[in-house]
């Protein structure tokens, strides 16, 4: 029976050592706790020749040897069950042998059925679907907070004043989300380059599961698109909130608190489109793909991950997110005019008011 | 060619901080703001620098109204002294500077005469957080706001938190600024430097101007003027003499505020006699004296 066993392992695999241990079982556990051996098996055969095994580990950490052993065991053991009882091995092939299973789609009535996306396309489309919501929490919570920090330091070191007495407040502003946006995007480049280049090098390691769900290769050119269009919507949508509230505080220590509710928006859209990932039409990703805080995520969800859109919904959406954005963006202005000659430690929402009221005549 | 102020009101809330205030600020001079903190100083140069709005009343200068299409021709140094603290001085008015519409290559030249200017030109690749918060700081924000070459300059307490040799320095630079062609407009409540520096001036107390005009016109329409006696016998008697608004003892003399130049001479009548007079000596009020009768309120 070992030679049966080692014949197995080591065929599949040149590296896995396997070797018949002489002496007694105290001996050979001895020599594991040694480290001259990773571990131990103990093999008996019962009275109708079938084998049973214990095995002798250190630790837990070889579960990978253990799995393996204990695969060729169970095979070998059905090997011989079937050769006692006298059936034919061609007839056992046959059972295990997997049905012809196929997908096929049903053709439309013009016999088209080139629009469908196609398998390859959907799991490509997943996986930047998946990529894209990554991109988008981290961007926005880093970013976000960086241009909150960066305004919120212009005002404790006092320098804003003269700031906005050379430039215009909502230049300033928009000047601000723009620069931290290139340089959001000059980091993210870096990573996403060295992310490929590892990806690149490893790429025979790196086969199965994971990447063949989430595979990159095949993306539509339309899916792709939608992907910027969502993100740069997304993040000017969120840096304009934070550039507003960053204008508020006057301590950068205050910036943190302040920018908890939108944190918790990003968090809340994420959970969302994670939600949805796998049940891209339910209800609450349907409904979320129209509400601004949500819609880049989730929209960007139903166009990468679904077979087809309707293109007013989408315009739709990306309708409701630009005038979102435009709204806060001329409410952020103002806010942004009066918060920045503002110093105080309250950080509440009566800040909003006093703000707008500064920035106004009366 | 003047900037000019026509019932200018800036509410905020229900608080008024800047009360109808009628100015006219003529091109090429220094114009003085006075006031104690709150007076509405601060309040007044936002609004005419257009980041305030005002309640009501308009503002010009030069028949238009601010806005940042003028921003290269107007330097600001604001009460709140702020810099980035992480940047060299060189990085910073460079920045600063391209936001007035400089180039880079003129900043640099600027600012190292500036610097030698101000006896300083070490600070050139510090950072601005190594220079002492007080002095050498303050320097470089008022380059920050002359480098550029302002026509309309604004400086918000330019002086305070300085040793009197940088006032003095500063006060030089400032001076000629003006006689390249800068109209300057600041704000202190040290009445001295105003007195020193300002052809014209405007008081201001809880945000209502209380008096404003040429300088030596406010003082001559003042009337009251400042008789200091010193002699060696007792001076009790002159404040019964009519005319006599207020005395103050000091150790050596006495200090008269008179109603007029006039009533000087009855007093000299009145020490003829009594003994040795070492000094008697008529002088203008100061703006001080005038400051603490038109306000009612005490000055440091």
């Amino acid at each position: 029976m070992y030679q049966q066993l080692e014949a197995r392992l080591t065929a599949g695999d040149a590296n896995f050592d396997i070797q018949r241990f002489d002496g007694s079982l105290d001996e050979a556990k001895e020599a594991v706790l040694d480290e001259s051996y990773v571990s131990a098996i103990e093999i008996t055969e019962s009275a109708d020749g079938l084998p049973s095994a214990v095995y002798h580990s250190a630790d837990y950490s070889t579960q990978s040897i253990e799995m393996r052993l204990q695969n060729e065991l169970q095979q070998m053991k059905v090997e011989i069950a079937t050769n006692q009882s006298g059936i034919d091995p061609a007839i056992i092939a046959s059972i295990y042998e997997p049905i012809p299973f196929e997908n096929k789609l049903i053709a439309s009535g013009d016999g088209e059925t080139s629009d469908v996306k196609t398998e390859e396309e959907l799991s490509g489309a997943r996986g930047l679907v998946y990529v894209i919501l990554f991109l988008l929490y981290f961007t926005v919570i880093a970013y976000g907070n960086m241009i909150a920090m960066d305004i919120a330091n212009e005002k404790t070191s006092r320098v804003m004043e003269i700031l906005i007495s050379s430039s215009s407040p909502v230049s300033q502003m928009f000047a601000k989300i723009l620069g931290i946006g290139l340089v959001g995007l000059t980091q993210i480049l870096a990573f996403l380059v060295v992310g490929y280049l590892v990806i690149v090098q490893k790429q025979d390691e790196l086969v199965g599961g994971f990447f063949e769900f989430f595979g990159l290769s095949d993306i539509s050119p339309s899916t792709f698109v939608y992907a910027v269009v969502f993100f740069l919507l997304g993040y000017f949508l969120y840096a304009t909130l934070a550039a507003m509230l960053g204008s508020l505080v006057s301590r950068t220590e205050d910036v943190q608190q302040l920018m908890m509710p939108v944190t918790l928006l990003i968090v809340a859209a994420f959970m969302i489109t994670m939600f949805g990932l796998n049940m891209p039409e339910s209800t609450i990703v349907v409904v979320s793909s129209y509400i601004p805080f949500f819609s880049p995520l989730s929209m960007f969800l139903r166009v990468g991950g679904l077979l087809d859109i309707p293109f007013w919904e989408i315009g739709l959406s990306i309708l409701i997110l630009i005038a979102t954005i435009i709204l806060f963006a001329v409410v952020g202005a103002r806010v942004y005019r009066g918060g920045v000659l503002m110093y105080g430690t309250s950080t509440s929402l009566k800040d909003f008011k006093k703000a707008l009221q500064l920035s106004k005549k009366e | 060619m003047t900037l000019k102020l026509e019932n200018v009101t800036k509410k905020f809330g229900s608080f008024t901080a800047v009360d109808n205030l009628s100015l006219e600020i003529p091109d090429n001079q220094i114009f003085g703001f006075l006031g104690a903190n709150g007076a509405g100083k601060t309040t007044t140069f936002r609004m005419i620098l257009n980041l305030l709005d005002q309640s009501s009343g308009t503002i010009t200068w030069r028949e238009q109204k601010i806005d940042y299409s003028k921003s290269d021709l107007i330097g600001y140094l604001p009460e709140e002294r702020g810099l980035y603290p992480k940047l060299k001085v060189r990085e910073q008015l460079i920045y600063l500077g391209k936001l007035r519409g400089m180039t880079k290559q003129d900043v640099i030249e600027e600012l190292t005469k500036w610097l030698d200017r101000l006896k300083v030109p070490q600070y050139m690749d510090m950072k601005v957080e190594e220079l002492s918060k007080g002095g050498n700081q303050q320097k470089i924000q008022f380059i920050s706001a002359v480098i550029h070459k302002p026509q309309l300059l604004i400086l918000d307490e330019p002086f305070s938190g300085l040793d009197p040799v940088n006032v003095e320095l500063l006060k030089e630079a400032v001076v000629e600024l003006k006689e390249n062609g800068t109209s300057i407009v600041f704000s202190s409540h040290r009445m001295e430097h105003v007195e020193e520096l300002c052809q014209h001036l405007c008081m201001m107390q809880h945000g209502k101007p209380i008096l404003h005009g040429d300088i030596r016109e406010i003082k001559r329409s003042f009337g009251k003027k400042n008789l200091s006696i010193q002699a060696d016998f007792n001076l009790d008697f002159v404040e019964r003499i009519p005319g006599v608004v207020k005395v103050k003892y000091l150790a050596d003399r006495a200090l008269c505020q008179i109603e007029n130049e006039d009533i000087s001479q009855h007093i000299l009548e009145q020490l003829i006699g009594k003994g040795f007079v070492r000094k008697f000596e008529l002088d203008e009020p100061s703006l001080n004296d005038i400051f603490i009768e038109k306000a009612g309120a005490a000055y440091e």
